[in-house]
């Protein structure tokens, strides 16, 4: 048997990486809950899901997205090479401007989303949950002027989400952060330092008024610091996936493995989704030039996608997890299925998306749910109401100035 | 002269919700306040400039789930915000933690004893078995015994059926459960005293009696019968106070077209040949109504807004006769940093959550003494929490506000009445006893709200400050709530009805009085119901 210090190294290749805030973030980690993103340790929760789900429905959490994939495309061809990569028109989007959009196979079948920012005339971020990098080198294929940089380790990343935010970030010293709209991003000086540039979006993943903060990895722990401290009196906490998981299902937002299954690496025909199924047709602007995707999409838009994934209210408070969607009580028809669901504290309802068949939505959605009381399974057929909108959605998220908390 | 549909006195959280389902049924609803503001007893005061005080009642975990998602409260603003961190203190000062995780409550509770740490499985196990009845019950109509009608015995069997299904061993439990001493109860699980403390600590919020007082152990099972969330007995606070959720219904209220009058007091409710046909104002003014719902308590209602001419013979008496003895006093505190307590770690979840300052079975039996004998007590059972710890919103930052819950205060002091010094002095034990628990605490008072029973009666109309409008002893629950014969909301003088917490189920900001009270005027009224079923059917 081998000693403690020589197990470590004989398995040192096999440690997940740390992100550029885990001196900091694992500190709070008390109960050891890591998980893995992207090759990353990653909190499943730090303390208590319950708690830092609040954190971000009642004062303020971070989370940590240095995980992230982040490619910086530059070059006077930049632009032409992302409007043709991904569906949305990126060419009206101005410097200083952030959008959400997805890019497509060939077949119209989505293989991520994720934000670009225009962070100069030429110059581009892009962010994706899933590593694209070949995607998008493949794309710049036969532009002259276009250059793919993968920055994901070279930039540190962290969602600040939360109606306190605003008021934390404030008093951290960000001179006039009210002012920064939706989708909006900016640069402030760390610590009244210019040369340690903090660049702040008016973005998030929580439909929560919140942040998204980006620095060069060494100072990170700088940020965290000025943030945290200023932060103290307003209960800032990190919070991890599950968490994040809850508030982004509240605001009506998607995963890759749950609602969608990434188009490279779907296996099975047509498993992937179209972005008109995901329910994400706005994001497809068929008025631009020729983009990844488009013959297949124009058609799926004039068929009518056979999916369309909505969300759903449903009767009683058991979750229907990974439940079958009939179109009666009866449970004769198979119509859908649940991709992701809870219990919603703030809303105060049984929430759910779900995929289901485009003709069946203008009838009736039931739930099959089966659910165990002690072990013993029970069976709940439950209706379910569909939702237009999201379920959480204060008008804090939106409001410029931000209201107070 | 304009003629309402129903008439509701008093915009406590209950006649909010009732006037909320009358409304949302198409009644034309007009609920009268006495005070400037609403909320009765689930009210947020700004009594200090940046604080916001829940002043009465200060957790949340009661309210109906089913009545919080149908009126749609989380649309007029309504967050219940769980909070950790929850410690008993016994009388040296030693500190017996709560952690929310199970595995390291367990770890931590084996310290004290391994005994009850194992121990505590089985009672919780035992507490869930018997809520879990309870709770389905907290949304229905209680049957009259007595009635041969089909609905009464329709419902006399279903509660049969619910109580059979415990099996014959827990049958016999139950019964003793429901007439038993907390203390008594309690005995059964735990060896070690604190434990056994902390545990009974539930058994006396709000009731004038003590650990080893018969009835007690039914009490401590009103407060975890609650959840948040589907964690059962478990605890939250109003986002904003406890006004919160008085102005969320308010606020779904008027949604549905009902009306509100503040500065509004009730000073009599019309009678005319038996039935009720409207109310006369403290200003004289007369407004009519088919209906007239009275949310205040039932002493107050039949003994100060009705005359006995107009009620049948003996209710008066029993009105007179009805047990809401004031057995608490709240004092509100704003502070200008979060106090530290002693024997706990430091770190940001145990150290500012709820603070139980419990002492011993024997320190509550004492505190329970001097109530009886007409005195507050000199070493209360104290039940401190800092919602601001939690909520961003109701201190400014960095400054926090803590509630005391003490127990036990008498609404009559045996050496006269109260007066503003005893008040003072009353409140002055509650600090000490702080102090003791959390040095340096004294300095951090910025401003102070001490209440005893007598300011509880004057502001929110609780006869005798009793927070629950009547005891929940077995006499006073259920078919015998607010009296025999007149559990199911209708009073004795027609078209008149009760909707407060003298009705069942009783105490605490649940809103299922309000709610059950109106699918019975509903159905008197030949209207469609409009109140949901409640969400526990299916745990």
């Amino acid at each position: 048997m081998k000693s403690n210090s020589d197990m470590t190294a004989a398995y040192i290749d096999e440690q997940l990486k740390e992100t550029h805030f885990h001196p900091r973030s694992s500190k709070f980690n008390v109960r050891n809950a890591w998980g893995v993103w992207n090759g990353f340790k990653f909190a499943d929760y730090y303390y208590d899901v319950d708690f830092e789900y609040f954190c971000v429905r009642n004062s303020c959490g971070t989370y940590d997205i240095c995980p992230m994939q982040k490619y910086y495309i530059t070059g006077a061809d930049a632009e032409a090479m992302l409007n043709r990569m991904v569906t949305r028109d990126i060419s009206k989007l101005k410097v200083g401007r952030v959008t959400y959009l997805c890019w497509c196979t060939d077949e119209g079948r989505m293989i991520d989303d994720g934000t670009v920012f225009k962070l100069g005339p030429n110059s581009y971020m892009l962010t994706s949950g899933s590593p694209c990098i070949a995607w998008f080198k493949k794309g710049a294929f036969g532009y002259a002027d276009v250059k793919v940089t993968d920055m994901s380790d070279n930039i540190a990343a962290m969602a600040f989400q939360g109606p306190t935010t605003c008021e934390v970030l404030k008093k951290m010293g960000l001179d006039g952060i009210e002012t920064l709209n939706p989708f909006n991003f900016r640069h402030f000086p760390l610590n009244g330092d210019s040369d340690k540039k903090l660049m702040v979006s008016r973005t998030g993943f929580t439909g929560d008024l919140g942040y998204e903060l980006w620095i060069a990895p060494e100072y990170a722990l700088e940020l965290w610091d000025a943030l945290y401290q200023a932060g103290e009196n307003y209960n800032i906490h990190p919070y991890g996936e599950l968490a994040t998981g809850m508030v982004r299902l509240e605001a009506g937002f998607i995963l890759p493995g749950l609602e969608f299954n990434e188009a490279l690496k779907t296996v099975r025909f047509e498993h992937d989704q179209t972005p008109f199924q995901l329910n994400l047709g706005w994001l497809v602007d068929f008025k631009k030039p020729h983009f990844n995707g488009r013959k297949a999409l124009l058609k799926e838009k004039e068929h009518g996608p056979e999916y369309t994934l909505v969300k759903l209210d449903i009767d009683g408070n058991k979750c229907a997890e990974g439940s079958y969607l009939y179109n009666n009580e009866k449970l004769k028809k198979h119509i859908g299925y649940i991709t992701s669901t809870m219990w919603s504290p703030v809303v105060k309802a049984n929430i759910a998306l779900a995929m289901v068949e485009t003709k069946y939505l203008k009838g009736e959605i039931w739930a099959e749910i089966y659910y165990s009381k002690e072990m013993r399974p029970h069976l709940k057929v439950a209706k379910c109401i569909l939702r237009t909108k999201p379920f959480w959605a204060p008008a804090r998220t939106r409001a410029k100035p931000p209201l107070p908390f | 002269m304009k003629k309402y549909d129903a008439i509701i006195i008093g915009a406590g959280h209950n006649g909010l919700t009732n006037g909320a389902y009358l409304a949302k049924a198409g009644l034309d609803v007009l609920v009268l306040e006495k005070n400037a503001y609403i909320g009765g007893a689930a009210i947020s005061r700004e009594l200090q400039e940046g604080w916001t005080y829940s002043s009465c009642s200060y957790m949340s975990s009661m309210l109906r789930q089913a009545i919080h998602r149908d009126l749609n409260l989380s649309k007029h603003g309504l967050v219940l915000v769980p909070f950790h961190g929850m410690v008993n203190y016994g009388t040296n000062g030693e500190a017996l933690l709560d952690y929310s995780d199970a595995g390291v409550a367990y770890n931590h509770l084996r310290k004290h004893s391994p005994h009850d740490a194992d121990s505590m499985f089985r009672f919780q196990a035992d507490l869930a078995r018997y809520a879990q009845l309870i709770r389905k019950t907290l949304m229905r109509t209680p049957p009259d015994p007595t009635s041969f009608k089909p609905r009464d015995i329709k419902e006399l069997l279903w509660m049969a059926k619910e109580f059979w299904k415990l099996g014959e061993k827990e049958l016999y439990e139950y019964m003793r459960f429901f007439t038993t001493s907390a203390e008594e109860f309690l005995d059964d699980y735990f060896e070690n005293d604190l434990v056994k403390a902390a545990m009974a600590t539930p058994g006396i919020i709000g009731t004038a009696l003590g650990v080893y007082s018969p009835g007690s152990a039914y009490i401590l099972l009103h407060h975890v019968m609650g959840d948040l969330d589907g964690n059962s007995g478990a605890w939250g606070l109003a986002r904003g106070g406890m006004g919160a959720i008085s102005n969320a219904i308010a606020g779904a209220y008027k949604e549905y077209g009902g009306e509100i009058r503040t500065n509004a007091g009730v000073d009599k409710i019309l009678v005319e040949n038996g039935k009720a046909v409207g109310v006369v104002l403290e200003n004289g003014d007369e407004l009519y109504a088919n209906v007239v719902v009275s949310n205040l308590d039932a002493k107050r209602t039949f003994t100060k807004c009705m005359d006995k001419k107009d009620l049948p013979p003996g209710i008066y008496e029993k009105a007179e006769n009805f047990k809401i003895r004031g057995s608490s006093g709240k004092v509100n505190i704003a502070l200008s940093g979060l106090p530290k307590f002693i024997n706990l770690p430091d770190n940001r979840f145990i150290n500012r959550g709820m603070q139980s300052l419990v002492g011993s079975i024997d320190t509550m039996e004492r505190a329970y003494d001097c109530w009886k004998r007409g005195r507050f007590s000199d070493d209360p059972f104290v039940e401190t929490v800092i919602p601001s710890a939690w909520d961003p919103t109701v201190a400014p930052p960095g400054k926090h506000w803590m509630s005391c819950f003490v127990q036990y205060c008498p609404p009559v002091l045996s050496d006269g009445g109260w007066t503003p010094e005893k008040r003072d002095a009353f409140g002055k034990t509650v600090i000490d006893k702080i102090e003791r628990h959390s040095p340096g605490f004294k300095d951090l008072i910025v401003h102070m709200e001490v209440r005893t029973p007598v300011e509880i009666e004057n502001e929110v109309g609780l006869t005798e400050g009793n927070i629950f409008q009547g005891e929940l002893t077995i006499d006073q629950l259920f078919f015998n709530r607010p009296f025999p014969g007149y559990a199911q909301y209708r009073m004795p003088v027609k078209n008149m009805y009760m909707c407060g917490a003298s009705t069942h189920p009783g105490g605490g900001v649940s809103a299922a009085c309000g709610a059950n009270a109106a699918r019975e005027i509903l159905i008197d009224l030949k209207k469609p119901n409009s109140v949901p079923e409640d969400s526990v059917y299916d745990d």
